[in-house]
């Protein structure tokens, strides 16, 4: 399109243009961007994403002006938070539940790219990046959950950091230089706030900043996965999308309003949530001398978690519990059918859809539990029907039955 | 676009020169990159403080009873001293066909602790108090039937975190996440009332 007359405008308003695209990005990514009009609520949990980052970047930053890392004053400062700073219960509430319900949507979030096939062609890059931010997230939560130096935190960062020992030859030396000292220690606090209120925010926000401009780039995929500008109207606008704004704008309001109420729940009356959001364990200081038990990490991290334990052996547990996690960067290899979305999939992709998602939630669940020998069979159980899913994708994504996808999107009940 | 593709095609009065030129200049800067990173990346070791508190200790065992643990710090890690009853020693050799590494060939410890007690002495065990799998401390479970593990367990410890078990030697059951035995400090005994933990002994006597 023709750039904006708005430059040649007099007053304020064209000197900025002139100088500042304003005009031109407004219009090109919400008024001039043109979304599939059939998204359904699935689609709310990206926005929500967006909001939740914003949260916990507001709220950790007002954290860090009362937080004191050091192995002698952090958890005392986080105790002085919750009693003594104004708010600072809030403020600190909002983080925790900030952090949970940031994996709540990211993981619904995913699960709808699995569904809608979104990470198939042209949308792989935009994946890569959308797993990359669900790694780094992931970094982020468990360098954050050591900053409070309960006990919980302590053993965490034991158990986390060991996972580097599997490493072959070089393992015990990385594990010496992450902690900088013989065990967990004041150095390994210090560089681990260091890294969660700086270092690691800002890879953050350069990869959803490169997320969001790869899905400009090639568009939303929508229930239908039916590709929008391949059906353009005598007006260059694609017959089956809606401008952004106001309409997904509006629409993403009302998801905000519904989640800000279900979190507001969560803050002010079940912060910790049973034990899933926050761990009577780590209401104690630090103790190199005693292991909590049990000790389970948080819900996010326990179907890989879970994993680890299933197997009898130290190298092959993490090697499985790294493969669980670096087998979504290859679905958009994996996948070979021809359809994106589950609505035109035939029954052989819903069974191992319905199979992942039964082994992901089982696997969450166990994780939670002690081990016992039944539950570790079970655990193994539940992994083989996990990585099913991805192994086998490559022939059933092939053999599937598919229906025939509409030309155009369509509205389901 | 077109005139600087052919300015480098055409006008450039020796590309070999060039080439050489921007090859060199890349390696000269990526040698840069790895010294300029060697600062932020040592920075990251155990500092001067934290290896001078990294030194060895001595304490006395004389007050131990048959059966007692004691658990003191170094170098932050939990160090495990039992002393063992005859029973337990005595106990030890019938575990070997239900252990991942019983001869403790693939284990961390030094010499004079690879052997069926894996100690200097039968008596008394000195043994780093984390579990080999990732890190927690395994709990002490000394007496043999424990109804929380079983009525054949023939008493040693258990982890918390993922449930692998270790006989009276620290030596690791089958069935266990962990693959290794618990390791075992350097440590000597200056004389038989005293354990030093952090030196071989033989070596720092002699000196």
């Amino acid at each position: 399109m023709a750039a904006p007359a708005s430059a040649s405008k007099p007053g304020l308003w064209g000197w900025i243009n002139k100088r500042l695209p304003v005009e031109q990005f407004t219009r090109s990514q919400l008024l001039e961007y043109y979304a599939p009009k059939n998204f359904n609520f699935w689609y709310f949990f990206g926005s929500l994403a967006l909001l939740v980052l914003v949260m916990q970047l507001a709220t950790g930053i007002f954290l860090t002006m009362f937080y004191k890392p050091g192995e002698a004053t952090a958890f005392d400062s986080v105790e002085f938070i919750m009693r003594e700073v104004n708010y600072g219960w809030l403020l600190r509430y909002l983080h925790t539940t900030g952090a949970s319900a940031f994996f709540v949507v990211v993981y619904l979030h995913m699960y709808r790219a699995l569904m809608y096939g979104s990470y198939k062609t042209p949308r792989e890059l935009l994946w890569l990046f959308g797993m990359l931010i669900y790694l780094v997230l992931m970094a982020e939560a468990f360098l954050g959950y050591v900053l409070p130096w309960g006990n919980m935190s302590f053993w965490a960062a034991t158990v986390i950091i060991n996972l580097f020992s599997t490493i072959p030859v070089i393992g015990p030396a990385v594990v010496e230089w992450i902690r900088g000292d013989y065990g967990i220690a004041d150095s390994t606090l210090n560089r681990f706030f260091a890294l969660h209120v700086v270092a690691v925010p800002l890879i953050l926000l350069l990869l959803v900043a490169l997320h969001l401009v790869a899905l400009r780039q090639v568009g939303s995929n929508n229930p239908d996965g039916v590709e929008i500008k391949e059906r353009k109207g005598a007006d260059g606008k694609p017959l089956d999308g809606i401008p952004f704004h106001p309409y997904y704008t509006v629409k993403d309001i009302v998801g905000v309003g519904v989640f800000l109420t279900l979190f507001s729940v969560v803050v002010f009356f079940v912060p910790t949530l049973g034990k899933l959001f926050m761990e009577e364990a780590n209401f104690e200081p630090a103790n190199p001398l005693s292991t909590p038990d049990p000790i389970t990490p948080s819900w996010y991290f326990t179907p890989y978690y879970a994993m680890l334990r299933a197997v009898p052996n130290q190298r092959l547990g993490a090697l499985l519990l790294l493969l669980g996690v670096l087998a979504y960067f290859f679905l958009p290899w994996l996948d070979r059918s021809p359809v994106k979305s589950v609505r035109y999939r035939g029954w052989i992709f819903k069974s191992f859809l319905t199979v992942f998602t039964i082994s992901f939630l089982a696997l969450m669940y166990l994780g939670l539990q002690e081990v016992s020998i039944g539950r570790t069979i079970a655990a193994r159980i539940f992994s083989v029907g996990y990585f099913s899913f991805f192994i086998l994708m490559p022939w059933y994504s092939r053999w599937d039955p598919v229906k025939p996808v509409p030309q155009r999107v369509k509205y389901h009940g | 676009m077109t005139d600087a593709a052919a300015m480098t095609e055409d006008n450039v009065s020796d590309p070999g020169r060039r080439k050489f030129l921007t090859a060199a200049t890349s390696a000269t800067a990526a040698v840069g990159v790895v010294f300029a990173a060697t600062p932020f990346v040592e920075s990251w070791v155990p500092s001067e403080r934290a290896k001078a508190l990294g030194v060895p200790i001595s304490l006395p065992i004389d007050k131990l009873d048959p059966g007692q643990m004691l658990i003191v710090t170094w170098r932050k890690q939990p160090i495990y001293v039992i002393k063992r009853t005859p029973e337990m020693v005595a106990n030890l050799a019938a575990n070997d066909s239900h252990l991942k590494d019983p001869k403790s060939q693939d284990s961390e410890q030094p010499a004079y602790a690879q052997n069926e007690m894996r100690s200097r002495r039968p008596d008394i065990a000195v043994l780093i108090g984390i579990c080999t799998h990732l890190g927690c401390l395994p709990k002490q479970f000394f007496d043999t039937g424990d109804p929380a593990i079983g009525t054949d367990w023939p008493g040693g410890f258990r982890c918390p975190c993922h449930g692998s078990r270790f006989d009276m030697a620290g030596r690791v059951f089958e069935g266990s996440p962990a693959s290794a035995n618990l390791r075992i400090p350097p440590y000597n005994f200056p004389d038989a009332a005293t354990l030093r933990i952090g030196d071989d002994g033989a070596t720092s006597g002699a000196a």
